[in-house]
């Protein structure tokens, strides 16, 4: 166990927009959300999944909604906790424990703010290893757990119980709700024995999200790659260097789908790549032939600073580097890839692991 | 002579330059020392100008004057206004209050006032909860009683429906009388603290501009001149001084957008990279239809994160007063820098550092100081030196262009003539007559924009629809901001379709920009 503090949160933030592969939210808000929360009640515990007990009660906390919406209408702080509160009331038990349900983006540093305002330690796990669009998306649903019952919560003090017959269905009912509640929500689901949360999560993904915002920071300062730097932490390899020179967008059920071109330079001049992007990107198209797609990462990083370029930041003419990078090996398995794969995504091609 | 004479003038950090344009042409330049007062180093370039040219202030039919006095006093942190920042969002919002990320000692000088308040809206317009009059004239009075002396007010979704912000000015405006008042739905863009930071800000800028404004005007009605005064925006648009009174924040970024924007009339494109070689630095931006492009990422302003949009400038620190070190094999120019010392200490002007300036003295490129005290310096090293000086400009030039065809590229600035006449990605190298005062000139040639930025439901069928209704908005704020009615034309449209939102809801960006309706065309 070691404890995180407001000084570790920019590195995790940055670290967590690099796993959240273009989707996820933007983790600024999520960021000054744990900061705040960590200066009123002091640094949050971080537990090694595998020194909990393994009766501990480990609840995740989340947000879900749109992240425009996010960026405007600010949370209160009190909907994190309600939908715990909530979920624990469901339950008829105490939470010992929170995680993160997704370390890409803006819910890897969402359960810091939940952590210090209750005075919870955290397990350094998550859900997936990365990010993805849909709440039944989580290794755990591979393991036969339920995601609910579940408690969505706003800031009006307003809080939801649900019991679905599938994940999917939990999914769905959740997305109503949270549109009702204005595009914003907290949930807590998922409630998991500490027993569970070994077999079940994604390992040291928090760390992790440290490691890489801390590589690019000092590789950056120290006018070293950046983006190698991610590369080598992530386990992965830089695919890709070139401009931006065009983004189709639209929206479809609510979801942001666009393609992405790249144009090549340096080493690469002369080829394009191409990404599909649905909120996250989803697969990477070099000159024709399929590079990467989900459930692996494809990370698009700023060739400069290395920061980490969110879908909503494309624009034309940035200059970016494409890293690739092995998901949980997992969700390689066909379950997994029924979950998360191409296909579900509306793909036809074969997955082919990177 | 037309008799529709501009003046601009650029109050720089060093230097104020002034230029006087007829039409397109330029007719006259000067450059004196900015002093601390502004005001009297304007009142001698203006005098300058009258000695060169001898023109008739009568003559004159606008004056634009771009500043970083503004900008400099919040880096300073001296001079600003304190200020209350109050916000409309309660039950949501609480876990940031207004002033949440800003340096501590930035929040101390404008007294630290942060009160939330109910209301506001959600994505769809409807109201987060009621508005409470008693709620806020006791905000108002607390504020008063803690010393605030400018109100800032942000409202959830405010740029959707700004009900909240004018009804809190119309109380404000009860409660404590003459008070300056700043609200966010007319200052920033979507994202709550950005938009609200920009507003404190704002708020905090007031007296002081209230000041230099009035400062300004006098100057200019004192030098004889009767014409109407504007300053630059970021934007590279312009405003009257008394928006100016109102929204000096938007003076911010106006420096180099000036600077660009100056370049590109000098050499008569739209669509070009400007090269910007000053003392110590290279800046290289980049112009689309005429304005620079912006750079993507949200900007901190003197450690407070703001959500305005910058020129998007890539810099490489090679200047005119670049040390020179190294051997023909592995010739070393910069980053260190004598900088405004170049006079004293490069070797041309009897110094002992070898500077950038003196390679291109002893290659024949420029004729400036004594060149024969760089005579003995090897002409294989001093090649080398400024080919690798090209090579990492021409490389700049290259990350910022926006497609594989080559791009016009405009050289401007005290050092320019290190710019190589052939740049890697450059279809030609052009070097403006009057470039040392791009920036006077980028004032003076700035027209009136207007701007629409909010997030449209776009039904299927319905998007050119919705796309014409908000470019209508933008002309229709263009001409409201005093653009001539005709010459008014979109320069910039962007559609973001929006993650997770029902609707098809998609933030749409316009922006438009028209001639300055200068006197005369009315009576036309």
């Amino acid at each position: 166990m070691r404890e995180i503090t407001v000084d570790d949160l920019p590195d995790i933030a940055r670290g967590a927009a690099v796993l959240g592969t273009g989707g996820g939210g933007d983790p600024y808000i999520g960021r000054l959300l744990a900061q705040e929360a960590m200066r009123r009640h002091g640094p949050v515990p971080l537990v090694d999944p595998m020194d909990l007990p393994d009766d501990a009660v480990v609840i995740p906390t989340a947000v879900m909604g749109a992240p425009t919406v996010m960026l405007e209408k600010l949370p209160s702080g009190t909907e994190l906790v309600t939908a715990l509160r909530a979920l624990e009331d469901l339950i008829g038990k105490r939470a010992t424990h929170t995680v993160s349900i997704e370390a890409g983006g803006l819910n890897s540093v969402i359960p810091f703010a939940t952590a210090a305002e209750v005075g919870l330690p955290m397990v350094d796990a998550d859900g997936m290893g990365r990010a993805f669009p849909e709440l039944q998306m989580l290794m755990p649903t591979l393991g036969g757990i339920s995601a609910t019952p579940m408690a969505i919560a706003d800031e009006r003090g307003n809080a939801i119980s649900m019991t679905t017959l599938d994940n999917a269905w939990a999914e769905r009912f959740a997305r109503t709700a949270t549109i009702e509640m204005g595009c914003s929500s907290a949930v807590s689901l998922y409630a998991l024995t500490g027993k569970q949360t070994k077999e079940f999560m994604v390992h040291g993904t928090i760390s992790l999200t440290q490691r890489i915002g801390v590589a690019i920071r000092e590789a950056a300062a120290a006018h070293r790659d950046p983006v190698a730097a991610t590369a080598e932490v992530l386990g992965g390899r830089r695919v890709f260097r070139g401009k931006l020179v065009d983004v189709r967008r639209g929206t479809e059920g609510g979801f942001a789908r666009g393609e992405v071109r790249l144009e090549g330079l340096g080493e690469d001049l002369g080829s394009h790549l191409d990404i599909a992007v649905q909120n996250e990107n989803l697969v990477a198209v070099r000159d024709g032939v399929v590079l990467a797609s989900v459930p692996d990462l494809i990370c698009v990083l700023d060739t400069d600073t290395g920061e980490p370029v969110t879908t909503e930041m494309l624009r034309y003419g940035l200059r970016v580097s494409v890293v690739v990078a092995p998901c949980d090996p997992r969700w390689r398995s066909p379950e997994g890839l029924a979950l998360t794969g191409p296909a579900y995504f509306g793909y036809d091609h074969e997955y082919v692991p990177v | 002579m037309t008799g529709l004479l501009r003046l601009g003038i650029d109050v720089g950090g060093t230097n104020t330059d002034a230029v006087l344009i007829d039409g397109q042409r330029v007719v006259a330049a000067t450059k004196t020392s900015t002093t601390s007062d502004v005001t009297s180093g304007i009142v001698a370039a203006i005098a300058d100008l009258e000695t060169s040219s001898g023109f008739d202030p009568a003559q004159v039919s606008a004056v634009m004057i771009g500043t970083t006095h503004f900008i400099n006093a919040l880096v300073e942190g001296t001079r600003l206004t304190p200020t209350a920042a109050i916000r409309f969002g309660l039950p949501a919002t609480s876990a940031l209050p207004p002033l949440v990320d800003w340096p501590d000692r930035l929040r101390a000088v404008i007294g630290g006032h942060s009160y939330l308040c109910h209301g506001g809206h959600e994505y769809d317009g409807s109201q987060i909860a009621d508005f409470d009059e008693r709620e806020l004239r006791e905000v108002v009075d607390k504020a008063l009683q803690a010393g605030a002396r400018s109100f800032a007010v942000s409202s959830v979704f405010s740029p959707v429906n700004a009900e909240f912000e004018l009804r809190a000015a119309q109380v404000i405006a009860e409660v404590a009388p003459g008070a300056p008042i700043s609200l966010s739905h007319d200052i920033g863009r979507m994202g709550l603290l950005g938009r609200e930071n920009a507003t404190v800000i704002n708020a905090a800028l007031r007296d002081l501009a209230d000041q230099v404004t009035t400062g300004l005007s006098q100057t200019v009605t004192s030098a004889g001149i009767a014409a109407p005064v504007f300053l630059s925006q970021n934007d590279g648009t312009l405003m009257d001084v008394d928006y100016a009174r109102r929204y000096p924040v938007a003076t911010f970024a106006s420096g180099p957008t000036n600077s660009m924007r100056g370049a590109a009339f000098l050499s008569q494109q739209l669509d070009c990279a400007v090269v910007d070689v000053g003392g110590t630095t290279t800046d290289v931006g980049i112009l689309q239809s005429g304005f620079p492009r912006e750079a993507s990422s949200d900007v901190a302003v003197a450690g407070v994160q703001t959500n305005f949009r910058m020129p998007d400038v890539l810099s490489v620190g090679i200047g005119g007063g670049s040390l020179v070190d190294g051997d023909a094999a592995a010739p070393l120019v910069g980053p260190q820098s004598v900088g405004y010392r170049l006079t004293e200490q490069a070797l041309v002007f009897g110094g002992d550092r070898l500077t950038a300036t003196d390679l291109a003295v002893a290659a024949g490129l420029a004729d400036i100081g004594d060149r024969d005290r760089v005579a003995h310096l090897d002409a294989a090293f001093v090649r080398a030196a400024l080919d690798g000086i090209g090579e990492r400009m021409g490389e700049i030039v290259d990350r910022m262009r926006i497609s594989a065809d080559p791009v016009p590229v405009v050289a401007v600035g005290g050092g320019s003539i290190l710019v190589p006449d052939e740049l890697v990605g450059a279809s030609s190298v052009m070097r403006p007559e009057h470039h040392a005062v791009a920036n006077a000139i980028g004032a003076a040639i700035a027209e009136v924009g207007g701007e629409v930025d909010r997030v449209f439901s776009v039904s299927p069928g319905q998007r050119e629809a919705v796309l014409d209704e908000a470019r209508q908005e933008a002309v229709d704020r263009a001409t409201a901001a005093g653009a001539r009615p005709g010459s008014v034309r979109v320069v910039d449209i962007e559609e973001v379709p929006l993650a997770y939102l029902p609707g098809n809801a998609t933030r749409i960006r316009v922006k438009a920009v028209g001639e300055l309706s200068l006197g005369g065309d009315h009576h036309a």
